[in-house]
C-alpha cells in the first residue's frame, strides 16, 4: 500500500488505497434505486458501465448528500467483486505516499468510522484514517437500515 | 522457443479435454477401434513434440503408451481393463507435466517406470479399476457421442480479448443510439439518414456475431463429466453409467463457466447419496449398475439440464426431521407442506441429508450454494423425488446473460425495464374491456372476464405519481412457474433490446431487480425481476411457487388461512363466502333477473345461471341494478346477489354450526362480529344441478313447414332438451311448447303447452321474443323445463 487517495467525507480527511481506485469522476444526474439501501444514492453511468453510487456521508450515517440537478459531485470509480461503484465524497484533496503499515486505531470514533476503519496510517501529512472500500460500500447493518 | 512451448501445451490441453470421454468410452468397449485410434494419436502426438523439446520424463511415458497401443491396434493384445487403467495413469501424469510446463517452471526429477510397468501384458493386476460392463447393454449406453469429433477450422483467442470487443460493441450500440437522437434534432438530410441506417444495420449485425462468439456448445462442460463419474464412483465402490444427451446445445461461455461447479456439485451428490452401492441396489430388486442422465436442451430462452439418476431418492421426511431440529420451519408448517416443499429443503443452507459426511458430498454446505449460484445468474434449481426410485435434479438457466429483450416503462420521471418473456399483455386502465376494483384495499383488475390482482408499480417502488389509477396502462405479467398478475405503470414506452449486466448485490438483494442496463441516451436503467415485483408487492404466487418458498417466508406461511368475502346481502345480512369460490363481481341491471317456475334465474350476457342470495324478485325492487358474484365451482356457475362488499377477511374463529340445512353453514366470528357463512356446496348442489340437467321428456312442437325453424331454430331446441314435433301432426297436442311465429301465431290452434312467439323484428311488444335473441330464447326454452320440472 504505497499511494493513499485522500478524501473529504462529512468533514472528515481520510484515506483511500489508491491502488483500488480506478479513476476520480464527477457525477451529474442519478437514477435513483427504489427501496435500495439509503446509502446507495442510485446508478450513473460511466461510458458503458453502469456505477452504483454510494453515498459516502449517508453510508457512515453522517447526513445526506442532496444529489440536486446541476450540482457536481466528485467521486472515486472503484471495482468489488467484479461491480463498479462510484464513492461519492466531499471532494478528492489529494494523492499522498504511505509511510508504514495500518495501525491500530486505539481512541473512540464515531460508530459510522469504526465500522470501516481498517486502521490509522502516517503519511507526510500526519496520521489518518485508513477507510475499507468493501465495508464503506456494506453500509449501515440491517437493522440499523430497518429502523431508519 | 516460448511461442512454441505455449503452442504445444495448448494443443495437448484441448486433446486432453476431448480425450476425457473418449478414454472412458474406451474402457467400456475396449474394442471400439476408433477410439483406439484418437488415444493413440494423442500419446503419439506428445511422444513427437516431447523429443523437439527435450522432455525425457515426458518422451518415456508417452512412448511406453505409444508401444501397448501399438499392439493392441496391431492385434498382438487384447485390451483389458489394467491396461485401460494404467493408460489412463499415464495419460493423467501427462496432464500433471503439461500444467507445470504452462507455469514455465522446470520438470521434477520422479520415477515413472511404476507406471510404465503397469502397461506390460503380465502386469500384476492390483485393484481393478471398474469391473468390465457384463453386458454388452451396458457398454453401448455408455458410449458418448457417435465418433470422435473432427477438429474444428478454428483458432484460439483470449477471453478478455473477446469481452473487450464485446464491450467495445456496447459502446458503439450506445453511440449509434446517441447520434440517432441527434439526427432526430437535427433538420432532415436524406443522404445523412440513409448513411446512418447503413451504419446502423452494419452495427447490429456486428452485435449479433460478437454475441455468438460468447456462445459455446454446452459440450465442453459434458466431457469432463464420464471420466469424472468414473473415478468418483471407483472411489466410492459404486457402479455407475453416464447417459449424456444434448450437448449440441449451445450456450453464452460466461454462463457455462458459472453453471460448472452447480453441476459437478449435482453430480457428485447423485453418485454420493443418491445411487446405492451394488449390493444394496441388487437387494432392492434394481440392477447393479446406476443411471445417471445427465441432458440439456433449449425451451424458448432458457436452457434446461436435467440430472437424472435411479437412486434411493430424496428422504422428505428426515429432511422435514431435520429443518425442524434446525429451526428453519416449525412444526405445524411442517405438516401443511406439500412434498415439493419438503424436497426444496434440500436447498436450504445447513441441511444435508447424508448420515455421514464424506470426502466427496456431505459436509453441510452444498445445495444451498448450488440454488444461489444458480438464481444469481437468473436461473432455477428444481427437484423431484420419488423415495426409492430417483432423484431430478433440473437446472433453468437463461440462454445468455447479455441481451434480454425488454419494454421501458415509466413511473414519473423514472424508466424502467420489464423483460418481455414475461409479458402477456399490455391494456389501458380505462379500455372497455377492463375494470378496476378495490377489493378490501387490494387491487383487482378483470380484463375480459378474467380477474387478476392488480398493483401499482409506483405504490410498490413508494415512488410519487400523480397519474390516477385509470388513466395507467396495465402490463399483465406472467413470471416464469408463476400465475400471472397486473402491473399498473404511468406510461410505456419502447421494445428494446437491452445489454443487461448484474447490478451490485445490495441492489439485488431488494429482490425487485435482475440486473441493470443503459438506455438510448446512456442513462442507466434498472431491469425488473417479475417474480420479485409480484412478491414485494403482496401479490401470491401460484399455490406452487409459495410452497416452493415456505421455508424462507415463514411468516408469510402462517397467515396462509382461509380467505372470505365479507359482503352485505339484500336483506342487510352480514354474510361472508370463500373468496376462492367467488368467480367474479357483476353489476346487473335489476330486470336481468327472471322468475319462473320457482325459480330465479338471472341473464349475464350469454349465460342464463341461477341466481340466489334473494328469494323473490320483489327484493329487488326499488333497485335499478344489483352486484353479484359469480360462484363456479369450476364448472357450473350461480349468481349470488347482494348489496355490497365490506372486506376480505381471513376465517381465525370457530364456526358455529347451523341447525338444519340451508344457504348458511353456519355462524362465525369476522371482524369482531359475527357473519353467516354461505354453504357454497349446498346452494351448487341445490341450483347447479338443474341448470346442468337437461330437462327430459319434454315435447316441443315447430311448424314443419317454416325453413328458418326447421333449420335454425330447431338445433336450439333440440340442445336444450326437447323431443321436436311437427306442430301439424297429432303429437303436437300433448307439446309441452308451441313455438310460432308471432305473425301467424293467432290463426293456429294452442293445445295445452305454453305458447311461445318468435318475431322477425327486433322491435314489438312483450308477448313475443325477437327471433335473434338468442338469451331471450334459451330463457324462454328454461323457463318452461323449470315449469315442468
Amino acid at each position: 500500500m504505497d499511494l493513499l487517495l485522500i478524501v473529504s467525507i462529512g468533514g472528515s480527511r481520510v484515506a483511500l488505497d489508491a491502488a483500488a481506485i480506478e479513476s476520480v469522476i464527477e457525477l451529474d444526474a442519478l437514477s435513483p434505486v427504489p427501496r435500495a439501501p439509503a446509502h446507495l444514492a442510485g446508478l450513473s453511468a460511466l461510458r458503458s458501465r453502469v456505477l452504483t453510487v454510494v453515498d459516502c456521508k449517508r453510508a457512515l450515517e453522517l447526513g445526506e448528500t442532496r444529489f440536486d440537478a446541476g450540482e457536481i459531485h466528485e467521486a472515486a470509480v472503484v471495482e468489488v467483486d467484479g461491480h463498479h461503484y462510484a464513492l461519492s465524497v466531499d471532494s478528492v484533496v489529494d494523492v499522498v505516499e504511505a509511510r508504514g503499515e495500518p495501525q491500530p486505531v486505539r481512541a473512540a470514533m464515531g460508530a459510522g468510522w469504526e465500522r470501516v476503519a481498517s486502521g490509522m496510517i502516517e503519511t507526510e501529512e500526519g496520521p489518518i484514517l485508513l477507510v475499507d472500500i468493501a465495508r464503506l460500500i456494506a453500509g449501515p447493518q440491517q437493522g440499523d437500515r430497518a429502523a431508519a | 522457443m516460448e511461442d512454441l512451448i505455449a503452442d504445444f501445451v495448448a494443443e495437448s490441453r484441448e486433446m486432453l479435454e476431448s480425450l476425457g470421454g473418449e478414454i472412458v468410452a474406451w474402457e467400456a468397449e475396449p474394442h471400439d477401434r476408433a477410439r483406439l485410434d484418437s488415444i493413440f494419436r494423442f500419446v503419439h502426438t506428445v511422444k513427437g513434440n516431447c523429443g523437439f523439446f527435450d522432455f525425457p520424463r515426458l518422451e518415456a511415458l508417452s512412448h511406453a503408451a505409444e508401444d501397448a497401443l501399438a499392439d493392441v491396434r496391431a492385434g498382438r493384445r487384447q485390451p483389458d481393463a489394467a491396461l485401460v487403467s494404467a493408460v489412463l495413469g499415464i495419460i493423467d501424469r501427462i496432464g500433471e507435466m503439461i500444467e507445470i510446463i504452462d507455469r514455465g517452471d522446470p520438470l521434477p526429477e520422479g520415477d515413472d517406470s511404476a507406471l510404465i510397468n503397469a502397461l506390460s501384458a503380465d502386469a500384476i493386476i492390483e485393484a481393478v479399476a471398474a469391473p468390465a460392463p457384463e453386458t454388452e447393454d451396458a457398454a453401448r449406453a455408455t458410449t458418448i457421442g457417435s465418433s470422435p469429433t473432427a477438429a474444428p477450422r478454428t483458432i484460439r483467442l483470449s477471453v478478455e480479448l473477446l469481452d473487450r470487443v464485446m464491450s467495445g460493441v456496447s459502446d458503439m450500440v450506445l453511440a449509434r443510439n446517441e447520434l440517432a437522437r441527434r439526427l432526430r434534432e437535427a433538420p432532415e438530410d436524406v443522404a445523412v439518414q440513409g448513411a446512418f441506417e447503413r451504419l446502423s444495420g452494419i452495427i447490429a449485425e456486428m452485435r449479433d456475431s460478437i454475441t455468438r462468439t460468447r456462445m459455446q456448445r454446452i459440450e465442453n462442460l459434458f466431457v469432463a463429466l464420464p471420466r469424472m463419474v468414473r473415478d468418483l464412483s471407483n472411489e466410492l465402490g459404486k457402479q455407475v453409467m453416464i447417459d449424456i444427451d444434448g450437448g449440441d446445445v449451445e450456450l453464452d461461455r460466461e454462463m457455462i463457466e458459472m453453471i460448472r461447479d452447480p453441476l459437478t456439485h449435482i453430480i457428485r451428490n447423485a453418485i454420493d447419496h443418491g445411487i446405492e452401492s451394488p449390493a444394496e441396489r441388487l437387494k432392492a430388486g434394481k440392477r447393479e449398475i446406476g443411471m445417471l442422465a445427465v441432458s440439456a436442451r433449449q425451451s424458448g430462452n432458457q436452457i434446461l439440464i436435467d440430472i437424472a439418476d435411479d437412486g434411493k431418492g430424496i428422504d422428505a421426511a428426515r429432511l422435514v426431521d431435520k429443518a425442524i431440529a434446525s429451526g428453519l420451519v416449525d412444526k405445524t408448517t411442517a405438516e401443511e407442506m406439500s412434498h415439493a416443499a419438503k424436497l426444496a429443503l434440500i436447498f436450504e443452507a445447513g441441511l444435508s441429508t447424508a448420515r455421514a459426511v464424506t470426502s466427496v458430498s456431505g459436509r453441510g454446505v452444498g445445495m444451498d450454494v448450488v440454488r444461489s449460484n444458480v438464481e444469481r445468474i437468473g436461473g432455477l434449481v428444481e427437484v423431484d423425488s420419488k423415495r426409492g426410485e430417483g432423484t431430478r435434479m433440473t437446472l433453468r438457466v437463461p440462454l445468455t446473460l447479455t441481451i434480454i429483450p425488454a419494454l421501458t416503462v415509466s413511473i414519473g420521471e423514472q424508466s424502467f425495464a420489464i423483460p418481455r418473456s414475461a409479458i402477456e399483455e399490455i391494456v389501458r386502465a380505462n379500455g372497455s374491456s377492463v375494470t378496476l376494483e378495490k377489493v378490501g384495499g387490494a387491487g383487482i383488475a378483470t380484463i375480459r372476464g378474467r380477474r387478476v390482482p392488480e398493483v401499482a408499480l409506483a405504490d410498490i417502488l413508494g415512488l410519487d405519481s400523480d397519474m390516477a389509477d385509470e388513466d395507467r396502462t396495465l402490463i399483465v405479467l406472467r413470471p416464469a412457474g408463476g400465475d400471472v398478475y397486473a402491473l399498473a405503470v404511468d406510461r410505456i414506452h419502447d421494445h428494446e433490446e437491452l445489454v443487461v449486466k448484474p447490478a451490485a448485490p445490495a441492489v439485488m438483494a431488494t429482490g425487485l431487480y435482475a440486473g441493470t442496463t443503459l438506455a438510448d441516451d446512456g442513462s442507466p436503467i434498472l431491469l425488473f425481476d417479475t417474480a420479485g415485483l409480484a412478491q414485494v408487492g403482496g401479490v401470491k404466487l401460484e399455490k406452487q411457487e409459495r410452497a416452493a418458498r415456505v421455508a424462507e417466508d415463514k411468516a408469510a406461511a402462517n397467515d396462509d388461512l382461509v380467505e372470505l368475502l365479507l359482503f352485505r346481502g339484500l336483506g342487510g345480512q352480514r354474510r361472508v363466502v370463500r373468496l376462492g369460490a367467488v368467480d367474479r363481481i357483476e353489476d346487473v341491471p335489476v330486470d336481468r333477473f327472471t322468475e319462473a317456475g320457482g325459480r330465479l334465474r338471472v341473464q349475464l350476457g350469454e349465460d342464463i345461471l341461477p341466481a340466489t342470495g334473494l328469494d323473490s324478485l320483489v327484493e329487488l325492487e326499488g333497485r335499478e341494478s344489483v352486484r353479484l358474484f359469480r360462484l363456479s365451482d369450476g364448472e357450473t356457475e350461480i349468481g349470488y346477489a347482494f348489496d355490497q362488499v365490506i372486506d376480505i377477511k381471513a376465517l381465525d374463529h370457530e364456526v358455529i354450526p347451523a341447525e338444519g340445512q340451508g344457504a348458511i353453514t353456519g355462524v362465525s366470528l369476522v371482524g369482531e362480529e359475527p357473519a353467516e357463512m354461505v354453504d357454497a356446496h349446498w346452494l351448487f348442489a341445490r341450483l347447479a344441478a338443474d341448470s346442468s340437467q337437461q330437462p327430459s321428456g319434454l315435447v316441443c312442437a315447430l311448424p314443419a313447414d317454416d325453413a328458418w325453424m326447421r333449420n335454425m331454430l330447431r338445433p336450439i331446441v333440440e340442445a336444450a332438451g326437447y323431443a321436436v314435433v311437427d306442430a301439424a301432426s297429432e303429437a303436437a297436442a300433448g307439446a309441452d311448447l308451441v313455438i310460432r311465429s308471432a305473425e301467424e301465431a293467432d290463426s293456429a290452434p294452442t293445445g295445452a303447452g305454453t305458447l311461445l312467439k318468435l318475431r322477425k323484428s327486433p322491435e314489438g311488444d312483450d308477448d313475443s321474443i325477437y327471433r335473434y335473441d338468442r338469451a331471450g330464447l334459451l330463457m324462454a326454452l328454461r323457463s318452461v323445463a323449470g315449469g315442468t320440472n
